[in-house]
């Protein structure tokens, strides 16, 4: 069945659609990531240009991190505090980002930007995500336990920066500067590529700021979601590249397929489950490299300007 | 297409009805099945009936027959072609040509294949074929390049917006003939033109312009209009939709 996309202007297959966001959704459900990254270029592959793939990312990630942050919130898992400080450099990264991403647009260089950045972005993560749970996977094996980092005792450069502040849900002291600088650089990606960022946000900081686990997610899952309905604004506002009738159906699909994600999720074994994750994204970053990095078929493109109507 | 036939008999006994036995020159009556064509959303293409009765002139039948060439333009619009070309390990945007005034669907229609019809310079003066409707690069950056104008028209004919389709006009009588137009789903919205030319023995004969216009329809239209009218009433509209539909998952699928 097919369905005409307004802003998009181009017919689609209803089908199409719902089924990648089911097929998005059941695999953040699973991992516990937002899907972003792999929902636009997924969309860009079936013919979706890509200002209105990573414009239309904005309310599909904010309708799955607010069921996500509901969740949460009614475990008292939210340090509002920490995401209030997050918001804000989201907000910046954000507001950047799409004056960034219009930028590019007008110099015709943004489908290069995007893909460049996948490349770049999903290569590093990919790899890290891979090599750090096939270790550990073949550590599970071998019946020895991973070796764990020690993380107290360290210190950070940043720890003496000034404008500290205490959190007192993840029991953290630490300068807001840093913070707001992580949260920036992830608000500028998301404007730009159409992903949460949850994916780096959480490992950044469990990693870097030793945020405890038990507050990370929901934490990042409320501050992705008002990052989320800022890009939507700010996209809509300039750029007129959020298309309602896609965002619907990718909304409906994913909503639906993280829940049954989350139920598959249960079931798998840690190791192996992020080993694949890893090898997912590397899929997805070489599917991206082939593009920039291989002869085109066809080296011409033809983009319109304006049309007289 | 349902109901076409008896719209085109319809028609044909309408246009019957005004050809005069006076003698006069050869002339030309044509008329299109719609001029609205509204696109809803399950719109994924439209077929538009031509239909047309040639009056012969008080002098003889033309030795090889009339020739029917119907040319539908789109809306036309300025676009960028790029080239992608290395840079290092890799292949970027690097070279662009612009055009102008290139319209946005192309479809030509004849009886047979052009250059049976009419001499290429005689194509080129009336303006008939997709080559001569794309116009050189408007603006001098770089050199003409007449790559980048063989790779827009390349494009435009694999994406199904440009196409010649010899043989899509068909003679239903000595002098009264039918063709159906056909948009893609990916048809831009806006005026269209249709130029129906009649030739008799390589020369133009006549020729007729009809007018049909694609818009998007209630819904469609309301969401675009939105979109760019009221953009951040839109953007608003839709966050709260997503808060929504995130809201009302949580409450379909509580397990706690």
């Amino acid at each position: 069945v097919e369905i005409y996309l307004p802003i998009a202007e181009m017919p689609i297959d209803m089908f199409l659609i719902l089924g990648m966001g089911v097929a998005v959704g059941f695999i953040s459900g699973m991992f516990g990531i937002g899907g972003g990254f792999l929902l636009t270029p997924l969309l860009i592959f079936v013919g979706i240009p890509a200002a209105v793939a990573v414009a239309t990312q904005g309310p599909q990630i904010a309708a799955s991190s607010m069921t996500g942050s509901l969740a949460y919130w009614r475990r008292r898992a939210i340090d509002f505090k920490l995401a209030s400080v997050l918001l804000a450099g989201g907000l910046i990264g954000t507001v950047i980002g799409v004056l960034f991403f219009n930028q590019m647009r007008r110099i015709g260089q943004l489908e290069t930007v995007i893909t460049l950045s996948y490349v770049t972005l999903l290569s590093v993560v990919g790899l890290l995500v891979s090599f750090e749970s096939g270790r550990a996977a073949l550590a599970a094996r071998f019946s020895k336990t991973p070796a764990r980092r020690k993380l107290g005792g360290r210190h950070h450069w940043f720890e003496g920066l000034p404008l500290k502040m205490r959190f007192h849900r993840s029991g953290m002291y630490v300068s807001a500067i840093p913070l707001v600088f992580v949260s920036a650089l992830i608000g500028f990606a998301g404007a730009v590529l159409g992903i949460g960022g949850g994916f780096i946000l959480v490992p950044a900081l469990i990693y870097i700021f030793r945020v405890p686990a038990n507050v990370v997610v929901g934490t990042s899952l409320f501050q992705i979601l008002f990052t989320m309905i800022a890009a939507t604004m700010f996209h809509a506002a300039t750029n007129y590249s959020v298309d309602l009738f896609l965002a619907i159906l990718l909304m409906i699909g994913g909503v639906f397929g993280a829940q049954f994600g989350a139920r598959a999720g249960a079931n798998l074994r840690g190791e192996y489950f992020r080993l694949l994750l890893g090898l997912l994204i590397l899929v997805v970053a070489f599917r991206f490299a082939a593009d920039v990095f291989g002869t085109p078929i066809e080296p011409f493109s033809v983009t319109p300007t304006e049309t007289v109507r | 297409m349902k109901g076409s036939l008896g719209l085109l008999l319809a028609l044909a006994a309408m246009l019957l009805a005004f050809a005069p036995a006076g003698a006069r020159a050869q002339s030309l009556i044509a008329t299109l099945s719609t001029d609205r064509v509204p696109i809803l959303s399950n719109f994924s293409g439209e077929r538009i009936a031509v239909f047309g009765v040639v009056e012969p002139g008080a002098g003889p039948r033309p030795r090889q027959g009339y020739d029917v060439v119907v040319s539908v333009r789109g809306p036309r619009g300025a676009l960028t072609v790029r080239r992608k070309e290395r840079w290092g390990p890799l292949w970027l945007n690097l070279d662009a040509r612009r055009y102008i005034a290139i319209p946005a669907f192309i479809s030509i229609l004849s009886n047979r294949s052009l250059d049976q019809i009419a001499q290429a310079e005689v194509r080129d003066d009336l303006r008939i074929g997709i080559d001569s409707l794309v116009p050189p690069q408007a603006l001098a950056r770089g050199a003409n390049d007449p790559e980048f104008r063989q790779a827009l028209q390349r494009i435009r004919v694999r994406q199904g917006l440009f196409d010649e389709r010899p043989e899509a006009v068909r003679f239903i009588a000595p002098n009264a003939f039918q063709a159906e137009i056909e948009l893609p789903g990916a048809a831009p919205i806006g005026a269209y033109d249709v130029e129906v030319a009649l030739f008799a023995d390589g020369a133009l004969a006549t020729r007729q312009s009809l007018k049909f216009t694609v818009h998007k329809y209630a819904v469609e239209q309301w969401v675009a209009d939105a979109a760019h009218q009221r953009p951040i009433l839109y953007g608003a509209a839709t966050s709260l939709l997503a808060l929504l539909i995130g809201w009302l998952a949580s409450v379909i699928f509580r397990r706690d």
